[in-house]
């Protein structure tokens, strides 16, 4: 009988349903873009980790006689200097491997803290509305409206420059991107008949936030992150840029392209390097951001 | 009459406007203005009215998950009207709620299993996951689901096999009470008669107090001992179904009977002006 | 024998998302002058995928395999895209099933009662002003004045559809598609608006393809109805015939498994599984012979 009446069940809802379940790592290969883009970071991640046995040169060993090397197969290049070299003979190569280092550090760290600021204050103020939710959203509101470039100096300033100030100030000034999205959607979530139902069934606040809309918000959550990345990457680089990242004996995109800019005339590629190195990440890790939020979609799936 | 389970006096609900900053909150507006309602112990009691008649407040308020302004609701002698979420805790698997939409009230991130599983730990009805697999196991060949649902996610299944997920899920907690709240209006005739006709037989196997909302009064007739009718808040009329629909006394369950097409051929039907029904 | 408005013979489609599992299975109907022709089934019986098909709005990925649908002898599916909306602007039209989505939310009532007007019947913006009034007057709308102003969020359910019936039948079409048009809506204003579409198809002499999954909306307002399974044609006959003496045991079984209010708690009978299993030996022999047929 029950046989008989799931098979009637099935037929009627337009054919039999689709029970092929696609797990969310196989959606997520099938898109081209998103293993081109995880790629290129993991690429970057390795470069990150064995920038000494893969960098050809020290970033650092100044060679005068060998300045403003052009990179190779133009006139005047020199083997084993691929991109070329900077003013003061440093190997843009290496320079540039060396820099993923900041670069990835700032993405990873700077974007889970600012998730895990925005996520928790975005999560409480969305499923308790009331004075949590007020207090929240005030705050968010005053603090997006400062300056965000104006806030990272403050803080950069009074903390002094370093890779550890600017994951703070990126953090710090972030957190609300992160807490406006999931608040708006641990509202829309919370409203859902299966938030109803755990309440029926018993479920105590926490664990129906925490077991029952998290993983809901997640996906979007994610999308987010990956973001951020990209975002923080370019954050560090600006930071770099106007001197307040790092000392200028480590080598970052951002600093390299701050060089760049002042010799361009005679040697673009200093320039054009790490904007190159850039674009790419931050492309990277929006194309990889975009396509986690397809793949754990499990609506979007299908 | 049979000792009622849940006896709801005078209850009045009124959701708060939502507060702006810094403004004042406007005044709550009231959407059941005072309604008596009892189920005894079996029994199953029909609650409709058309949309806006507070039907589905008074089912959310019945099983505590809406606070009253005033009023009292007694479940098994005891008051909840007054009790907090916490001190609800232990009531909830007593009463237990079948939802109108199956997909929206599954968790599309969580296996049936896991669904299924979840409840039974919290409250501790079973000892372990192979337990509490074995009953689950059991209840679903009782609601007629292969057990190889258990692996499945929501968006995998028919939505007559999603409806005896939500079944399931309310049965398997052995509760006293489940509030079924427009669980048939999405359904086709077919798997709405395998529906109703499943949830009467597990009503009659389990001694369970039901109260079914619904807009569809053939439904409530089908299945419902007694029927209370709502118009804006208000119980207009109640009693026991023979009663109510072969003689109903109020306009309002007039209009709302003749409104309704039934499958015979009645050429007078369509032209046929109810009393009290606005043109 | 009157004479037949539309008429649908034999008519196959299939979904190629589906692997070409066929959605209709040799539908033919045909729709006199003035009647009421209800399609009847349930969700997948393919009563929708007819509508569709008629109007040329078929989701990709539907192809339509074989048959004819002739509009006032003019074979629809053998027209160009362009003659063919032509002709469906001017003489067929759709009330729809949810009145809030088919409502642009940014314009007034007004603006979109008046659009068709101005396209197919040329009228000026005055003239199509007054049209669209005594057209809301038509329908029975209070102060139609106040709802030309008025934006969709602003006006009931029912009152949503009353304009959409308004819209359907502004430029006098010769076939009125009604899908599901009461679903979304109480009974008592469902009711009402039966009656209104009555009212409206008796007065034009229109005729009306009512889509429902409701046997008592058919029993009430149709002269005839299909009731299709699978893609199939079950039944079909006047209504008359189809409810009190149906004679295919699947339209039996589907009038025992109505509930009514008029009848003390009966037992509903699920449909049961030998009339289901002649549906599908039905729906399975017509798939056998089209393969068979290449």
């Amino acid at each position: 009988m029950a046989e008989v009446a799931l098979n009637h069940d099935a037929a009627v809802a337009a054919g039999p349903p689709k029970l092929r379940r696609r797990s969310a790592l196989r959606a997520l290969l099938a898109q081209p873009k998103v293993v081109f883009a995880g790629g290129f970071i993991v690429l970057l991640i390795l470069l990150a980790l064995f920038a000494p046995v893969i960098a050809p040169h020290d970033p650092l060993d100044q060679d005068l006689l060998s300045g403003t090397l052009p990179p190779a197969g133009f006139a005047g290049a020199q083997p084993g200097y691929w991109l070329g070299t900077d003013d003061l003979g440093r190997d843009v190569l290496s320079r540039l491997i060396y820099g993923t280092r900041v670069a990835l550090t700032v993405a990873f760290v700077a974007a889970f803290a600012a998730a895990l600021l925005g996520t928790v204050l975005g999560l409480f103020a969305g499923f308790y509305g009331g004075a949590v939710d007020a207090i929240v959203s005030r705050l968010v509101e005053i603090w997006m409206a400062f300056p965000p470039v104006l806030l990272s100096i403050l803080i950069v300033a009074i903390m002094g420059s370093g890779v550890r100030s600017v994951i703070v100030a990126i953090a710090i000034i972030d957190w609300t991107r992160f807490a406006r999205v999931v608040r708006a959607e641990t509202m829309a979530q919370a409203k859902a008949d299966y938030v109803v139902a755990a309440r029926v069934l018993g479920f105590g606040r926490l664990a129906i936030l925490f077991r029952e809309i998290l993983p809901n918000v997640a996906p979007v959550l994610l999308a987010l992150v990956t973001l951020e990345m990209g975002i923080a990457v370019i954050v560090e680089a600006i930071l770099s840029f106007v001197g307040l990242s790092v000392s200028s004996d480590t080598p970052t995109w951002g600093g390299m392209i701050a060089q760049g800019r002042q010799i361009i005339y005679q040697a673009w590629w200093v320039f054009a390097a790490p904007l190159a190195a850039l674009f790419a990440t931050v492309l990277a890790f929006n194309q990889l951001g975009d396509g986690l939020r397809r793949a754990l979609d499990p609506v979007m799936q299908r | 009459m049979a000792e009622a389970l849940i006896d709801a006096r005078a209850v009045v609900v009124a959701y708060a406007a939502r507060r702006q900053f810094l403004s004042k909150a406007a005044p709550p507006r009231p959407v059941l203005h005072g309604v008596d309602l009892t189920i005894a112990r079996g029994e199953t009691v029909g609650i409709v009215g058309e949309s806006g008649s507070g039907k589905t407040t008074l089912g959310r308020a019945l099983i505590g998950l809406l606070r009253p302004v005033s009023g009292s609701i007694r479940f098994d002698g005891r008051e909840i009207a007054e009790l907090g979420e916490a001190a609800m805790r232990p009531l909830r698997r007593r009463m237990q709620m079948i939802f109108q939409d199956p997909m929206s009230s599954l968790n599309p991130r969580r296996t049936i299993g896991r669904t299924l599983t979840a409840p039974l730990l919290l409250h501790g009805l079973v000892d372990n996951r192979a337990a509490a697999r074995r009953r689950i196991e059991m209840t679903l060949e009782r609601v007629g689901l292969p057990a190889s649902v258990l692996a499945r996610y929501p968006h995998e299944l028919s939505g007559g096999q999603r409806q005896r997920v939500g079944i399931a899920r309310a049965v398997v907690l052995a509760p006293d009470f489940v509030l079924a709240d427009e669980i048939v209006s999405g359904l086709d005739v077919s798997t709405q008669a395998q529906v109703l006709k499943l949830l009467g037989e597990l009503k009659r196997e389990m001694n369970l107090s039901m109260a079914l909302i619904s807009h569809d009064l053939s439904v409530v007739r089908a299945v419902c001992d007694r029927v209370y009718v709502l118009s804006q808040g208000r119980v207009v009329e109640q009693g026991r179904c023979d009663l109510v629909f072969d003689h109903p006394q109020d306009a309002y369950t007039r209009t709302l009977l003749d409104a309704i097409p039934l499958p015979v051929i009645d050429p007078t039907w369509l032209d046929r002006q109810a009393p009290g029904a606005a043109a | 024998m009157t004479e037949q408005l539309l008429s649908i013979v034999h008519l196959s489609a299939v979904s190629a998302r589906d692997g070409n599992a066929p959605v209709l299975r040799d539908v033919s109907l045909s729709v006199a002058r003035g009647e009421v022709h209800g399609l009847v089934g349930e969700s997948g019986a393919g009563k929708s995928t007819i509508a569709k098909a008629i109007l040329g709005i078929l989701p990709g990925g539907i192809r339509i395999t074989q048959g004819t649908i002739k509009l006032g002898g003019r074979d629809l599916l053998a027209l160009g895209a362009h003659a063919r909306r032509r002709l469906l602007g001017a003489e067929v039209s759709l009330i729809p099933q949810d009145p809030l989505t088919a409502l642009n939310p940014a314009r007034r009532i007004g603006a979109q009662l008046t659009d068709g007007l101005r396209l197919w019947r040329g009228l000026s913006a005055r003239d199509a002003q007054t049209r669209a009034l005594a057209l809301l007057d038509d329908v029975q709308m209070r102060e139609p004045a106040r709802v030309m102003r008025a934006y969709p969020h602003e006006l009931s359910g029912g009152m949503r559809q009353r304009v959409l019936i308004a819209a359907a039948f502004a430029l006098d079409p010769k076939l009125v598609i009604a899908d599901e048009p009461t679903t979304a809506l109480d009974t008592t204003v469902q009711k009402q608006i039966l009656r209104l579409i009555r009212a409206m198809q008796e007065r034009h002499g229109t005729s009306v393809i009512f889509v429902t999954h409701n046997l008592g909306v058919v029993a009430q307002i149709c002269d005839r109805a299909t009731l299709l399974y699978m893609g199939k044609v079950m039944e079909q006959g006047t209504t008359r015939d189809l409810i009190e003496v149906p004679h295919h045991p699947y339209t039996q079984a589907v009038m025992a498994a109505c509930p009514r209010y008029d009848r003390p708690g009966q037992e509903l009978e699920p449909i049961p599984d030998a009339v289901l299993a002649t549906c599908r030996a039905e729906v399975m022999a017509f798939d056998r012979a089209g393969v068979s047929h290449g």
